[in-house]
């Protein structure tokens, strides 16, 4: 069990350099999501973390020592990779215990120790097995388990979902929370999958262009976006976002439309200043069918034609036209929508985010 | 017409049975038949004669049969061996080579372009023990101030032959090995080193494992080679000095033309078959272990 320490962390191939010097602390236990789009540094960062890339700049520390200049054996971490990674040749118990067996453990240990971590991944009966006779999210199981059993100071995931279907998905993102609660292990989980950052860490880091753009628990990243990226990047449909320009009290849309600005920005702003103004779909919706956070005050109503609708069961998507394009809401206790029919919707800007036009910054920060 | 009344299929096909026929299937029913008769060149009719297991029974108490035989084994362990670590070796280093690794693989084919006869000239050149390089070589740096006998004596005779032969054909071990390399995913020894391993025990626990069946295969192909293993011994030693190169086909070669006693030749060549057959069986089964080994999907 160990903190995880990245300071000044910079990765450069010949003169590209990928990740530009992102800091970063893993408290001791904790489980951090590192997120972002294809590209944007999470991965070669998290191979820098297990040893399997060379680090090119600043310094990587786990618990008290630098690990720079450390094999990824002598870091005691596991890794779980997206394509299982797991050694075809071996039996599943061989693959779980292969780590034990290098560090020359008895062999009675190893037994009771892969038997141990087989429980708690229900793979007791598939021990006997090769990986090529099993399915993929049993496979990903027999990685995890290779794993634990080592019982290393930090565990790393390189997207192990990805190549899972949605339903196992589900099911093995649900083990490996109930694995962090067991294991009581620091963990660093890269993925591209917001949701699985979301539902899993403590804390949300999200990348991109090897840059780190916010550092902060999922009800932070979701309701105080520091900046645009973050906003659109996370939440799910994503966060409604058009550029206005402030005139008097009002923000004026680029087809004329208009909404009052929201209280919390009055003082901020000045007449002729150009921001964007983000909306999440949650806090966009048909009158009457969505939760205000509080003061009606700051809800603005409008009539607006719907477009189309995907219904979810128990809420429906509905997408309306304004400012020239579909604007995505969330219609709780649905009711169905003709396509064209004009309907009142409310926005509740209480709840509203606008960014910097240049910087892409919060406004609120 | 009577062919018409074959079937479609039949009669398509009659033209390719026709000149399998003709190449394959007469020439080696004859010459099966002729391992039973005394047939000699010099005497056609001697064909007629049937013998039984005469030639048999002469080639199994012959003791010159035994000592090529084992010494061609010996040579088939040994040249497919020193050709395996060799290959491996090659392989290993180009594939961690970052520029030019494309230029290496085609010149490490090299050897493999050259007719073995070539080879076998070039090799009695460089072992000459008058005007060979290797002397030369030797005595250049004061290692030596003797002509050694390399293609004169014996044991040296048989092992330059092995060099001859390991030169031109670790390309076939290098090249097979090389592409299991290249083939090979990368996260599981990425995976190992996470593990724990060390480059050998990754080496030993994770790629060899993997590149078993690429080595394997290579050595089916190889054993049926150098089971027939002939021109360069040929243009070498020619069996000499005094038959201590003699391998199976030599022995049969010489048997055949030089005596001219095919039909006892033909007996020799069935026994070499034979052998070729079992090291090939061998390494199929070897080779279908280490698939099944990997959980290869092809």
């Amino acid at each position: 069990m160990a903190p995880v320490s990245l300071k000044k962390l910079v990765k450069r191939y010949g003169a590209l350099e990928v990740v530009h010097g992102i800091d970063l602390e893993v408290k001791d236990r904790e489980f951090i999501a590192l997120v972002g789009p294809s590209g944007c540094g999470k991965s070669t960062t998290l191979r820098m973390i297990a040893g399997l890339e060379d680090v090119s700049g600043g310094t990587i520390e786990i618990g008290d020592n630098v690990v720079n200049d450390l094999p990824p054996r002598a870091r005691n971490i596991s890794m779980v990779f997206q394509s299982y990674a797991l050694y075809p040749h071996m039996t599943v118990g061989e693959n779980m215990g292969f780590s034990l067996k290098i560090a020359g453990r008895p062999p009675e240990e190893i037994k009771e120790k892969v038997a141990d971590a087989a429980a708690i991944l229900d793979l007791s009966h598939l021990l006997e097995r090769r990986p090529s006779q099993l399915s993929g999210g049993q496979r990903q199981r027999v990685a995890m388990g290779r794993a634990i059993v080592r019982r290393p100071d930090v565990f790393l995931f390189d997207e192990p979902l990805s190549n899972l279907d949605a339903k196992l998905r589900t099911q093995v993102r649900t083990e490996i929370k109930k694995l962090h609660a067991r294991m009581q292990a620091t963990m660093i989980y890269v993925t591209h999958d917001q949701v699985e950052a979301m539902t899993l860490s403590d804390r949300i880091v999200i990348m991109r262009d090897g840059h780190i753009e916010q550092i902060g628990t999922p009800e932070d990243v979701f309701k105080r976006p520091l900046t645009k990226f973050v906003a659109g990047f996370i939440g799910s449909p994503p966060m409604n976002m058009d550029d206005v320009t402030v005139d008097g009290g009002k923000l004026v849309f680029a087809t004329g439309a208009t909404l009052p600005i929201p209280p919390k920005f009055r003082q901020r702003l000045t007449t002729g200043q150009k921001v964007t103004f983000g909306l999440r779909p949650d806090d966009f919706y048909p009158t009457g069918h969505g939760l205000n956070s509080g003061d009606a005050e700051a809800v603005a109503e409008l009539q607006l034609p719907v477009s189309i609708t995907e219904p979810l069961g128990n809420e429906t998507l509905v997408f309306v036209g304004f400012n020239g394009r579909d604007w995505v809401s969330r219609m709780l206790n649905p009711r169905p929508l003709p396509s064209g029919q004009t309907i009142k919707m409310s926005f509740d800007l209480l709840q509203a985010h606008l960014f910097d036009l240049t910087t892409g910054k919060s406004l609120v920060a | 017409m009577k062919l018409s009344r074959l079937s479609a299929p039949v009669l398509l096909l009659f033209p390719a049975f026709l000149v399998l026929a003709a190449v394959v299937v007469v020439p080696l029913a004859l010459s099966f038949y002729s391992s039973f008769t005394p047939f000699r060149l010099t005497k056609p009719e001697s064909l007629y004669v049937f013998i039984g297991l005469r030639n048999y029974m002469t080639v199994v108490s012959s003791s010159d049969f035994w000592v090529a035989f084992g010494r061609t084994v010996l040579f088939l362990t040994i040249a497919l061996n020193a050709e395996m670590l060799l290959g491996l070796g090659l392989a290993l280093l180009v594939s961690k080579a970052v520029r030019g690794q494309r230029l290496l693989r085609t010149m490490m084919m090299f050897p493999m372009m050259f007719s073995p006869v070539l080879v076998g000239f070039q090799f009695k050149f460089l072992f000459n023990d008058n005007i060979g390089l290797i002397n030369n070589g030797l005595q250049a740096l004061g290692l030596t101030d003797q002509a050694i006998p390399w293609l004169i004596n014996g044991n040296l005779a048989l092992f330059s032959i092995t060099v001859a032969e390991v030169w031109s054909s670790t390309s076939v071990f290098a090249i097979l090995i090389l592409a299991g390399l290249l083939a090979m995913p990368r996260d599981p020894i990425e995976a190992a080193h996470v593990d724990g391993c060390t480059p050998l025990q990754t080496f030993r626990y994770i790629i060899w494992p993997y590149l078993m069946p690429f080595a394997f295969i290579a050595m089916t192909i190889r054993s049926l080679d150098v089971a027939r293993a002939y021109d360069i011994v040929k243009i070498m030693t020619d069996g000499g000095p005094a038959k201590r190169t003699e391998l199976l086909w030599t022995l049969v070669g010489r048997t055949a033309y030089g005596d001219a006693r095919m039909g006892l030749a033909n007996a020799m060549a069935y026994f070499a078959i034979v052998l070729s057959i079992l090291f090939t069986v061998y390494f199929f089964r070897k080779l279908a272990a280490a698939r099944q080994q990997i959980g290869a999907e092809w």
